[in-house]
């Protein structure tokens, strides 16, 4: 047992087994490595933070569907990542950019696919499609087995909570501007309806947002507005006709 | 130190101690399982050798972009590859099938086997992936969503009007030359009331004599055809395609044929739409499409694609 005359042997134990405090910071620090070698280029490496141009914070309707889709689940089902693989890419056009989400939080990428992936889905239904949908997906999908949101329709959507939430994101990172907090309710209620006074204010501040009654009741703004809104936003937002893969700065 | 460290078997198990003693608690010294080492030992290793050959170090300061690795593997230059080469494999296929559908429409498709085994195939696949979904997996469709197996056709069911049909699409208004009309909403935007609405329904439902006549029918409801529907939908009720207005006299209803179905319709003003596929699927794709649309069953022989929107309409009576 020659090796454990090592005078680093006995150190080790002297300082570290026999001291606690000094064992947890020490093995805090070795952990640490990883992760700093890991994730902490990620903050700042410009080829990490790819931006695109299109990408823009959500519409406050837009969030709010948002919110619908989170609280009721649908992530347990669909995912929103096409992949980078040829037949995903195939069916439901170009895979994923990670600038897509990045105004997500948190992002709903997925990963069990029980229902189709829901990344390009907007544009390309009709709204009407997707109301027969949700009060009923058997009518038009008989094979499906996705539960009936019939509800929705007729929940009122809180729509005073949403300048709230614009505050929240705004916390996190999202570049919701003091304008777009102030009018975010006026703007939610503005998206629902193609004649208001507020249009050009609102297509300024969220361009190329779809403006349009999405539930075909315009007496009621309902929680079904705003999760069409989304859904019909979703994957629609980088023009992927003008966006080259192949450039330097989105090769990786 | 030294003292420490005397060599000291443990009496039980006849294993060496590492010689720390707590509390009288002592530890045993076996060694790590062979095994486990040279696994470790081997990840070691292969972790270098993937340093170098695959992308591996995200940048430190300094550095411009992350290692590349020899291999200079990209996740998406793979897709690009793999998608490109399927195209490639398709194209001299897709080719044929364009010239044959610009040139000779559908019946030059049908006349080669192959281009019709490959252009069903195609249309098959891009079916279920993007219309399935509304008209249904069998093209069957659902109330609100056109069954295409029959040989009604609300924009023509020509080879080139489907085609046209899928480029454009219906009512929808990001595309500047979608197919476009819209019924107003007769009850809901208040333009007749509800007896006024009911009399036309019960005259709508005679033109095709799934009732007997009544008279708020012939009456009310004829004067009120005459004035509000007739401009689209034909003053006999035949339709008229360049509008997408549907044939009343038929049994087929696409909103539905009972009388409260038929009442709703009116009441709501229907506003059916169809995606534009133009940009979103490649050209190539939406002739194979159009051409699986067209041999589901229900689509239109050729020499109706130059006939006039009324010489349609007259043709399509003829036929019946």
């Amino acid at each position: 047992m020659a090796k454990k005359q090592n005078p680093i042997w006995g150190w080790h134990k002297k300082v570290l087994e026999q001291n606690s405090l000094v064992l947890t910071v020490g093995v805090l620090a070795v952990v640490s490595i990883g992760g700093l070698v890991e994730i902490a280029p990620l903050f700042y490496l410009d080829e990490t933070i790819e931006e695109v141009e299109g990408v823009r914070p959500y519409s406050p309707l837009a969030l709010m569907g948002r919110d619908i889709y989170i609280r009721e689940g649908c992530y347990n089902c669909h995912s929103q990542m096409v992949r980078p693989l040829r037949d995903e890419v195939e069916r439901y056009g170009h895979y994923s950019l990670a600038a897509e989400s990045m105004y997500d939080h948190p992002f709903q990428w997925g990963s069990k696919r029980t229902g189709p992936d829901l990344a390009r889905v907007g544009n390309k239904y009709s709204d009407e499609w997707h109301r027969d949908h949700m009060r009923d997906p058997r009518s038009v999908v008989p094979e499906s087995i996705m539960p009936p949101y019939a509800f929705l329709e007729t929940t009122r959507l809180e729509t005073e909570v949403v300048e709230g939430r614009l505050r929240a994101l705004r916390r996190l990172g999202v570049p919701y501007t003091d304008e777009m907090i102030e009018n975010a309710e006026a703007d939610l209620e503005a998206q629902l309806d193609p004649f208001s006074a507020s249009y050009d204010a609102f297509v300024a501040r969220y361009p190329g947002a779809p403006i349009r009654d999405f539930d075909g009741n315009p007496e009621m703004i309902s929680e079904l507005d705003a999760l069409i809104a989304y859904l019909q936003v979703l994957g629609t937002m980088v023009d992927f006709s003008t966006y080259e893969a192949d450039a330097d700065e989105n090769l990786r | 130190m030294a003292d420490e460290h005397k060599k000291d078997v443990d009496a039980y198990s006849g294993v060496d101690t590492t010689g720390h003693e707590w509390d009288g608690i002592k530890e045993l010294d076996n060694p790590l399982p062979r095994w486990w080492v040279w696994v470790f030992y081997a990840s070691i290793v292969w972790s270098v050798i993937y340093w170098i050959f695959m992308p591996a170090w995200p940048a430190l300061p300094g550095m411009d972009g992350h290692t590349r690795g020899l291999r200079d593997h990209s996740e998406r230059a793979n897709v690009a590859a793999a998608v490109a080469e399927l195209e490639a494999s398709r194209a001299p296929m897709f080719t044929r099938l364009t010239e044959a559908a610009d040139t000779g429409g559908i019946s030059a498709i049908e006349a080669d086997p192959d281009l019709l085994n490959f252009a069903l195939a195609a249309g098959s696949s891009a079916f279920g992936d993007n219309c399935a979904t509304c008209h249904g997996a069998g093209g069957q469709g659902f109330i609100g969503y056109p069954n295409l197996n029959d040989d009604v056709w609300l924009w023509g069911g020509s080879f080139d009007e489907i085609r046209h049909t899928l480029h454009v699409g219906i009512r929808w208004e990001s595309h500047p030359d979608t197919r476009f009309s819209q019924m107003p909403a007769y009850g809901r935007d208040e333009l007749l009331n509800r007896e006024e609405i009911a009399a036309v329904t019960d005259y709508v439902m005679t033109l095709s004599d799934m009732i007997e006549p009544t008279e708020a029918g012939q009456t009310m409801g004829a004067e009120i055809f005459d004035f509000q529907c007739s401009a689209c939908h034909g003053a006999d009720g035949r339709g008229d395609r360049t509008q997408g207005a549907p044939n009343l006299t038929d049994q087929e209803w696409l909103y539905g044929g009972t009388r409260d179905q038929i009442y709703n319709t009116i009441w709501r003003g229907p506003y059916g739409m169809m995606p534009a596929w133009e940009g979103r699927l490649d050209e190539e794709v939406i002739t194979a499409l159009a051409a699986y649309v067209y041999l589901l069953g229900g689509g239109e022989s050729e020499t109706i694609t130059e006939a006039s929107a009324a010489d349609v309409i007259n043709t399509q009576e003829a036929g019946r």
